[in-house]
């Protein structure tokens, strides 16, 4: 039960109203036993003996407090849904906070899915569980003791019968429990595969198409919303078998206590008005144990959301300030931008090998590093940790001869700007894309911007300008377009250092040729370190550095490693040239694939 | 060069006119062939409603008659009536026992062939329908408002049934009881049914405002979440948070008036009863002093009455329920609407046999555009009209700046859209005439982004091929030059891509993408920039392996880096949507064209 006290302070910030739901789900209850009795008053007493006058006050008794049941449950519904319906947004906010300040790592680890089910279905449950079910359930044994305690009162043989009938139903609760805390976990969990399954199968709708894989992947979907259904049946399951036993153990007690009533009337130790009144009473009761079935599915429900919703929300933070926490505005200060990585290495954290290891690098400031490397040699690894969007294992990324992990995480994400491989643009418009990199930039600004990616142009063509819809909700653009707009984001802020992973992989060479020579023209004062497969790339950097094996194998110009470096010659594709690629055979023996990146 | 022209997501949010109608039919057409199962369901219900009804009369028949004849030493009729209470007991405890399974296997029957429906038909929709929809959209679709169907499904329909049944017999009961009374009680349906009318349509709006801002919510999520690099990158965190509490508190308001609506509704609906009680004593009194009416009526008749408005509650929660599930199916039902623009044929075509003509590995097909013109619905022309031969076995490199139009090409050959004007064929054979099945064996299309799919990386490679045997899969992954990463992972061609080293650079993506060729064994290739995340010795080796492998089969290839066309037969340049030049690599090369001078361009750039 533990994930859900959890949710005390919530509880407790609201607790007057919540504690007035609760008085009046009582009172719901209570309203039910005392009305039959007014009534039973009034058929008895002003009616039987014919006498009108005496009619009028049990009947607005009877008027008030039907009138008071309608208003009570009307105020405990109005009450209780703005608070519910509060508590659901206010815990997915910060189950949303949680996931956007959890480093990638963590992030590349969970499945997508996993995380939306949490933050929507799972958290509907625990809205309907604290609006509904807590406040029944709460009430409901004091319903039962309430009534047990009547019982015992009246005759305390019929109050053991009511003991002794909860002993069954206390064993039929416990084996419940347990299976179905335990399938609902799994249902909750397989709940989570289908959204990861809907969004992949939605997100590589244009392989599945090309390769004409549909049915492969609704087999899949088949397969885990089978699984689902078996999941969701065996609860169904489940809750037949409580439910039923809930439903025959008072109706048994009731018999007993007639047939054991009868032989204390025989006996003389009970009256006959005693076993009616007893009945009656454990007909009242049968309503709430037959909900106590429900509320406990609904509860062992709300405890599984609640434990995942937990999992989320305890996830360690590793990169973040000094103090633990993330600040959103930190102070930025000066810096020169000299970056240096020394003596760094990194493995990812479930794997022991080093992706990077003992890797040494300077960039000055302003001035362009290229690094080349073979696919999956830990370019862009290393690219990430410039923006400790990973940490490393060892040694140390500074700018300026400050740890990066000295510094607000902010203030250094300040100062590092990035463009990606996959470029990354929000469904916004052209020029909010593009501001990202500047908060608060002029629309001339973007435009700037934009030249220097040689975005100009297609953007003043698009339908509405600087104002036209991007990303996934906008306009379908090509890759080649895409990662303009990303890399327009990246210069805007004439950042101090500039990471560019192989920004313009989808751009012909010609326009990569002018991106560059404008960005040397424009930021010659941002350290930048480029990712680069081709050669004219390479060949206007300032140096080029070599990755291979996890460390800077080679360090030069480009016309240096041209002459030294027999891997960069390959890399380069300098050794082939020469001839036609039909024969380049011999290359490939040399292609690394150091790591991951 | 000119761009689609897209509606917003809340354009194609837009619910036609007639989806409320829609989605009943939606609903109807689930429930239809459960209708054996659900007769069977309206049987229990009957003999649950029954046994509620005649439970109470044994055990008061214990009472009344059972216990003072035992006082006076015959058991038998206490025992009968005990015993009879007791097999009521046992008998509703196994109508609940087989109502509750019943119904939950029912439920889910229902909902697993809906998320089916909903996944096939999203996966038929075209490529033009999800470029503009959103995948979190989608996605909530096949959670958010499943749910709602769920719930509604699993708590409501038996609910419903039974409280309705159960009214019936107790309306049946008062009738039998007393004629006037039983009208003034009914009297109370009156304002009942015009408050049920008001709430139809509030609770409606209100549904439907809850359904549309969860999406909203969802996209966001879903956004913000794929994009965690960027939103970290750029500190977007503040600006993320602000835009899911607005919309967030859009979902909260929607659900809050929602939940505030069943509180009216469920408010007056216990007035309505609780007044007709009052009526109903001060009018029985008056009938019963008057003497109209016997007090044991009276007294029979005040208890039922209790029970007749009790399953109200029941009602009101399953018309809520109900309402919830037909604003989510709406939604659905929106969805399963949408036609496909690319749409499978009614009469399909086959593909002529292969002629083995074209010899090599693999066997070539002809492409023919002819009189092709493309635009996005009435916008401008992406693509004028044009003719373009590619005889079987021919390797085409497409050649253009960004924005050219190449890309549009190659979507009208794999067809991802289907041209304005003219046709497409391969074969001889236009692509509209086509199965689905058989053009996708037959033309397959690698691009630029690689998507991996949650699954060990050879399940991935095997997508090129669901049937592919292991050698196959590890054939594939050495061609282009994979099979060596992949057998330093912890667990080889089994690593889970999401899990244990399983992270693969984008470079390795696109071998993957690559691999995935190898094992499809297409007649035609589409390559769309697919080499653009390699390293040049890497896009050799793969390039050198498609050599091999392209011989004999149709190949069209896009690429920046001209070294493609070391590879190709014959080059396309394309500006503008146009083809400008047309010819061999060396005629081209040789010529005084724009491909000439990409191509010096070009050799500059190499060292």
């Amino acid at each position: 039960m533990r994930p859900l006290f959890r949710f005390w302070p919530d509880l407790r910030s609201r607790i007057g109203v919540y504690i007035l739901v609760l008085v009046l789900t009582l009172l719901a209850n209570g309203i039910q036993l005392v009305v039959p009795i007014i009534t039973g008053h009034i058929i008895d007493g002003p009616i039987a003996h014919r006498d009108l006058s005496g009619l009028w006050l049990p009947v607005l008794g009877v008027l008030l407090i039907g009138i008071a049941e309608a208003v009570g449950m009307w105020a405990r519904r109005m009450i209780v849904a703005p608070v519910v319906s509060h508590w659901e947004v206010t815990w997915r906010s910060r189950l949303f906070d949680r996931l956007q300040y959890t480093s990638v790592a963590i992030h590349d680890s969970w499945e997508s899915g996993q995380l939306l089910s949490r933050a929507v279905n799972d958290l509907s449950q625990l809205r309907r569980f604290f609006a509904f079910g807590l406040p029944f359930l709460l009430s409901t044994p004091i319903v039962l003791a309430v009534g047990t305690v009547m019982l015992v009162l009246m005759q305390p043989v019929f109050g053991l019968i009511m003991i002794i009938m909860a002993v069954p139903a206390i064993i039929a609760v416990a084996v419940f429990e347990k299976h179905y805390r335990e399938t609902s976990r799994r249902s909750q969990d397989t709940m989570g595969e289908v959204t990861t399954d809907v969004e992949e199968s939605i997100q590589g709708i244009r392989i599945l198409k090309s390769f004409g894989r549909s049915p492969w992947a609704a087999e899949r979907f088949s397969e885990i919303s089978t699984r689902l259904k078996s999941l969701e049946i065996r609860k169904a399951k489940l809750d037949s078998w409580l439910w039923s036993v809930l439903l025959l153990l008072p109706t048994l007690a009731q018999a007993a206590i007639v047939a054991v009533g009868t032989w204390g009337v025989i006996q003389g130790w009970t009256t006959i008005g005693t076993v009616v009144a007893a009945v009656t009473i454990s007909m009242v009761l049968r309503m709430p144990i037959e909900m106590l079935g429900f509320l406990l599915a609904d509860a062992l429900m709300a405890l599984t959301a609640a434990g995942r919703y937990w999992e989320v929300i305890d996830i360690r933070h590793d990169i973040t300030d000094a103090d633990g926490g993330v600040d959103d505005a930190p102070e930025v200060g000066h810096y020169r931008g000299k970056l240096r990585f020394d003596d760094v290495d990194f493995s990812f954290a479930d794997t022991d090998r080093l992706t990077l290891q003992g890797l040494d690098l300077t960039i000055e400031p302003g001035q362009t590093l290229a690094l080349v490397g073979a696919t999956g040699s830990g370019k862009t690894t290393l690219a990430s940790l410039v923006p400790r969007l990973q940490d490393v294992a060892a040694g140390t990324v500074s700018i300026d001869g400050v740890d990066i992990r000295d510094m607000p995480v902010n203030e250094l994400r300040h100062l590092v700007s990035v463009s990606f491989e996959d470029p990354i643009l929000f469904s916004t418009s052209v020029a909010e894309n593009v501001e990202m990199g500047a908060p608060g930039a002029s629309e001339e600004e973007i435009w700037k911007a934009l030249e220097i990616a040689a975005a100009k142009d297609f953007v003043s063509r698009l339908p509405d300008g600087l104002d036209t819809p991007v990303g996934e909700q906008g306009l379908a653009l090509s890759g080649g377009q895409r990662q303009r707009l990303a890399l327009a984001r990246a210069v805007i802020g004439r950042p101090r250092i500039l990471v560019l992973d192989d920004p313009l992989s989808a751009v012909d060479v010609d326009t990569e040729d002018r991106v560059q020579r404008a960005l040397r023209e424009i930021l010659p004062d941002s350290t930048t370190l480029i990712i680069a497969h081709r050669p004219s790339t390479a060949a206007l950097a300032d140096v080029v550095a070599v990755l291979d094996e996890g460390r800077i194998a080679a360090l030069g110009t480009h016309e240096e490693l041209l002459e030294s470096s027999k891997l960069y010659r390959e890399l380069m594709g300098a050794s082939a040239s020469a001839d036609s690629a039909h024969t380049q055979t011999d290359t490939t023996a040399s292609v690394t694939e150091g790591g991951h990146s | 060069m000119s761009m689609p022209r897209l509606d917003s997501d809340d354009e194609v949010e837009a619910l036609p006119a007639d989806i409320a109608k829609k989605a009943r039919a939606l609903l109807m057409s689930l429930v239809r062939p459960h209708l054996a199962m659900l007769a069977f369901l309206a049987v229990i219900v009957v003999l649950t409603a029954a046994l509620l009804v005649i439970g109470p009369v044994f055990i008061a028949d214990a009472l009344d008659t059972g216990v003072p004849a035992a006082i006076d030493g015959d058991l038998d009729p206490l025992l009968r009536a005990v015993t009879l209470f007791v097999l009521s007991a046992v008998a509703s405890a196994i109508l609940a026992f087989t109502s509750t399974r019943l119904v939950g296997i029912t439920a889910q029957k229902i909902l697993f062939t809906l998320r089916e429906r909903v996944f096939t038909h999203v996966q038929r929709l075209d490529l033009g329908y999800h470029e503009k929809s959103t995948s979190g959209r989608l996605v909530s679709r096949q959670t958010s408002d499943m749910e709602s169907v769920q719930q509604f499904l699993s708590y409501s329909l038996f609910e419903t049934a039974l409280a309705v049944l159960q009214m019936l017999f107790i309306a049946v009961t008062l009738l039998v009881l007393d004629v006037p009374l039983a009208i003034v009680v009914f009297a109370g349906f009156v304002p009942l049914f015009f408050i049920t009318k008001a709430a139809h349509s509030t609770q409606r709006s209100a549904y439907r405002r809850t359904r549309t801002s969860i999406a909203k919510v969802i996209v966001h999520f879903v956004e913000t979440m794929g994009g965690i690099r960027a939103v970290q990158a750029y500190r977007r965190q503040p600006e993320r948070r602000g835009t899911l509490s607005d919309q967030d508190s859009r979902y909260r308001d929607a659900n809050t008036d929602a939940l505030r609506g069943v509180a009216w509704f469920a408010g007056w609906t216990r007035l309505i009863g609780n007044i007709t009680q009052t009526v109903i004593i001060v009018i029985g009194a008056w009938l019963v002093i008057e003497g109209w009416t016997q007090i044991g009526v009276l007294a029979a008749f005040i208890l039922y009455l209790r029970r007749f408005y009790g399953p109200l509650d029941e009602l009101v929660q399953a018309f809520n329920l109900y309402q919830s599930a037909s604003a989510a199916l709406e939604k659905i039902a929106a969805v399963l609407d949408a036609e496909p623009a690319v749409a499978e044929p009614d009469r399909p075509v086959r593909l002529p046999a292969q002629s083995g003509a074209a010899g090599g590995t693999g066997s070539g097909r002809s492409l023919d555009l002819a009189g092709v013109r493309f635009a996005y619905g009435d916008g401008p022309d992406v693509l004028p009209r044009f003719d373009l031969q590619v005889p079987a076995g021919q390797i085409v490199a497409l050649v253009g700046a960004t924005g050219a139009g190449k890309s549009t090409l190659v979507k009208l050959v794999t067809r991802f859209y289907d041209p304005t004007e003219g046709r497409v064929g391969i074969d001889g054979v236009d692509l509209r005439d086509l199965e689905d099945a058989e053009l996708r064996s037959s033309v397959v299309m690698v691009t630029q982004e690689s998507f991996l799919f949650a699954g060990t990386i050879a399940d991935n490679i095997r997508i090129g091929n669901p049937g592919a045997s292991d050698e196959a899969v590890v054939a594939a992954a050495t061609a282009v030059g994979l099979d060596g990463y992949i057998r330093r992972l912890p667990e080889g061609y089994a690593t889970d891509v999401k899990k244990r080293g399983g992270r693969l650079s984008s470079g390795q993506r696109q071998l993957v993408s690559f691999a995935r060729v190898f094992l499809a064994d297409p007649d035609v290739v589409v390559l769309d920039e697919a080499t653009a995340h390699l390293d040049i010795p890497s896009e050799r080796l793969v390039q050198n392996a498609l050599a091999t492998v392209l011989e004999g089969r149709t190949a069209i290839i896009i690429a920046h880096r001209l070294s493609t066309v070391e590879i190709a037969d014959r080059v396309l340049v394309m500006e503008s949507g146009r083809i400008i030049e047309d010819g061999t690599p060396d005629e081209l090369i040789s010529g005084t064209g724009k491909f000439a001078q990409l191509h010096q361009a070009w050799r500059d750039s190499l060292v």
